[in-house]
């Protein structure tokens, strides 16, 4: 096995005493494409900026995050901001407010070829123009002159990726990078961010809450709940077949076109940070719950090769008919 | 460009004409200067001539229109008190007044701003309660006590400087300070909170995420942005420059622009009053003129007219 590039040990993360992340693992490998899949506030996104130390002040960040090895948690301020932006790079949910709306999209661009790049006078103007080529900016040239309100939501996200990607970043996180946008223009920023990634052999942690374009887009999967990862693995078999009732959940969640069923939803709602149950943070909505789930939190451990799993009852065949109706006693499920 | 720019002026001129239409109204209709200037013991032959004289006795609409006829020929009228013009008389008075509210705009300036960019920056700790306690007094403490206060401890008790009056540069101190102060917790307060609003966007993490040090997120993105709001404020206290001092000069004793004003109204001399306010709404307006186009300048959401139709 590779050595990973960026590797997250214990992690926690909590504001003012309510946690938001619950001890999160995960590695990313160089080159590779993990998916990072869950609810609003499951903490995916938390997660990565808290690895990138840009969750504020009053955020208590625990734990270890490791790039190439060395502990990025501990860096003098200095070294970690060589690290943001020129070893790992970050692309936004809404790239209308992540954009600076008084600066010029050529100062935006440029002040990271400056940074960390090294670049100046006309080698900025030719790399900043070149990068917006890339992420298929029409009339690049003219539109370095531009503003982000002068712009479709498309074009200020390939101008956030052109962005991110002006550090040559070994690793870049993008964070629900298509929610805010027309649904036409979210399948051509993923195809961008996939044709980007391999050219540039460049590893990419896609943060979703849509399992389907977490699936289509990446190598392997981790599904986050409540601040802990509660299954991952390879994508094509972590979407077949399901192992946790909250990844069948979020799959018989979403829609399909031959599918005359109606869509499942799961049932309740994710439990309050400052109110956690004891056992299992799904337990009360999980339609498979037994009583050992309500002990003890489950921890993640591996199923088979490459595959983790996070449940109590981990030898439920979830492969039936869709089932998660609240209305189903546990014990009518396993029988 | 043009017609947002001719917009502006239009709006401005308006603006200006309504100002002095309702001081005219409301002088017109807060008693006869006659009577004041003349005193309560004058024969009614006495106030009928000084009445007809000074064109009282026409209609007002007939008054309004003269008025206005004349301010077009650059006539602001006459003093009905010393027969002087009201405009030489205001003009004399415009020194005094700027040697106070200039140095008073640059300590405003050079307090608030940095006060209010620290204290944000630091939001929560001692000097920023501290700003935020001084910016409340600030707002609530008028600016006659203040004065009294101020003249309490260094003229009467310390003695370091003088109470009132307009003899040398120490007279100018206290009232200099008197005006900064209170300013200045405005603009501190002002500009904390555009500050904090500023800080709390995406577009400071995304600066962050880049890689850039904290001072270079702070002077580079942040504060182009909290300028925005906070050049309205300016632009306000700049506006204020002639009026601002009314209550500074009185209690002072500084003979300015407002201390004129006070005794102008109190004799009903209308069109020193008059002048007074026609100069106040001209450089108000001028100074919000000015502030819309440094918007464009700051932002460029408002540049090519965007807002000629707001």
């Amino acid at each position: 096995m590779k050595t990973p590039l960026v590797k997250i040990e214990g992690l926690n993360v909590a504001f003012d005493g309510a946690p938001a992340v619950r001890g999160v693992d995960l590695a990313v490998h160089p080159g590779e494409a993990l998916g990072l899949v869950g609810e609003s506030g499951s903490g995916k996104s938390v997660t990565w900026l808290a690895a990138l130390r840009l969750l504020p002040g009053k955020a208590s960040v625990q734990g270890r995050v490791s790039l190439d090895g060395s502990d990025i948690l501990s860096l003098p301020v200095r070294e970690m901001e060589r690290i943001r932006g020129g070893r790992i790079g970050i692309i936004f949910q809404d790239p209308s407010s992540a954009l600076n709306p008084v600066l010029s999209i050529r100062r935006q661009i440029s002040e990271v070829l400056a940074l960390h790049r090294g670049m100046s006078g006309s080698e900025i103007r030719a790399e900043a123009k070149r990068l917006l080529d890339l992420v298929g900016m029409p009339d690049a040239k003219g539109r370095l002159d531009s503003y982000p309100h002068e712009m479709s939501g498309g074009q200020n996200q390939r101008v956030m990726i052109a962005m991110a990607l002006a550090g040559q970043p070994d690793l870049l996180i993008a964070d629900e990078p298509t929610t805010a946008l027309d649904v036409t223009i979210q399948a051509q920023i993923l195809d961008l961010l996939q044709q980007i990634r391999r050219e540039m052999g460049m590893a990419l942690v896609l943060i979703s809450h849509d399992l389907g374009v977490v699936a289509e887009n990446c190598d392997r999967v981790a599904v986050m709940y409540a601040g802990r990862i509660v299954e991952s693995g390879p994508a094509a078999t972590l979407f077949d077949t399901p192992r946790h009732p909250y990844a069948r959940g979020l799959i018989d969640a979403l829609p399909t076109l031959d599918d005359t069923q109606r869509l499942v939803a799961i049932p309740g709602v994710v439990p309050d940070p400052r109110d956690m149950p004891r056992g299992c943070a799904f337990g009360p909505r999980c339609a498979y719950a037994g009583p050992e789930c309500l002990l003890d939190s489950p921890p993640l451990r591996a199923v088979a090769p490459g595959r983790r799993l996070a449940c109590a009852r981990h030898n439920l065949d979830l492969a039936g008919p869709k089932s998660t109706t609240p209305n189903s006693t546990p014990a009518e499920v396993v029988s | 460009m043009i017609r947002y720019i001719l917009t502006r002026f239009l709006r401005a001129f308006i603006t200006i004409v309504l100002v002095v239409t309702f001081a005219f109204v409301v002088l017109r209709l807060s008693g006869d200067p006659a009577t004041i200037i003349l005193g309560p013991e004058a024969p009614p032959e006495a106030i009928a001539a000084f009445r007809k004289s000074w064109g009282l006795d026409q209609p007002v609409l007939v008054q309004y229109i003269q008025y206005f006829a004349a301010i077009f020929q650059g006539d602001l009228g006459m003093s009905m008190r010393d027969g002087r013009p009201a405009l030489e008389l205001v003009m004399e008075r415009i020194p005094a007044t700027l040697a106070l509210t200039l140095p008073a705009l640059m300590l405003k300036l050079a307090m608030g701003v940095p006060a209010g960019v620290y204290a944000a920056l630091h939001q929560g700790t001692a000097f920023d309660r501290a700003v935020m306690v001084a910016a409340v007094m600030g707002f609530a403490v008028p600016s006659f006590v203040l004065a009294l206060g101020l003249v309490l401890v260094f003229a009467v008790n310390l003695g370091w400087l003088p109470s009132g009056g307009r003899d040398t540069i120490w007279h100018a101190i206290l009232p200099i300070v008197t005006l900064g102060l209170g300013g200045a917790a405005a603009l501190a307060r002002f500009t904390r909170s555009a500050m904090l609003e500023v800080l709390g966007q995406h577009y400071i993490r995304t600066a962050s995420s880049k890689g850039l040090a904290w001072a270079v997120v702070v002077r580079s993105h942040a504060l182009p942005n909290a300028a925005i709001p906070t050049v309205t404020l300016i632009g306000f206290l700049v506006g204020s420059l002639i009026a601002g001092a009314i209550v500074v000069e009185s209690v002072f004793s500084w003979p300015g622009v407002g201390r004129l004003m006070v005794v102008a109204v109190a004799n009903r001399d209308l069109a020193v009053v008059q002048c007074i306010l026609l100069l106040v709404a001209t450089t108000m307006v001028t100074s919000n003129l000015i502030v819309d186009f440094l918007y464009g300048a700051l932002d460029p959401r408002l540049r090519h007219g965007a807002r000629a139709n707001a």
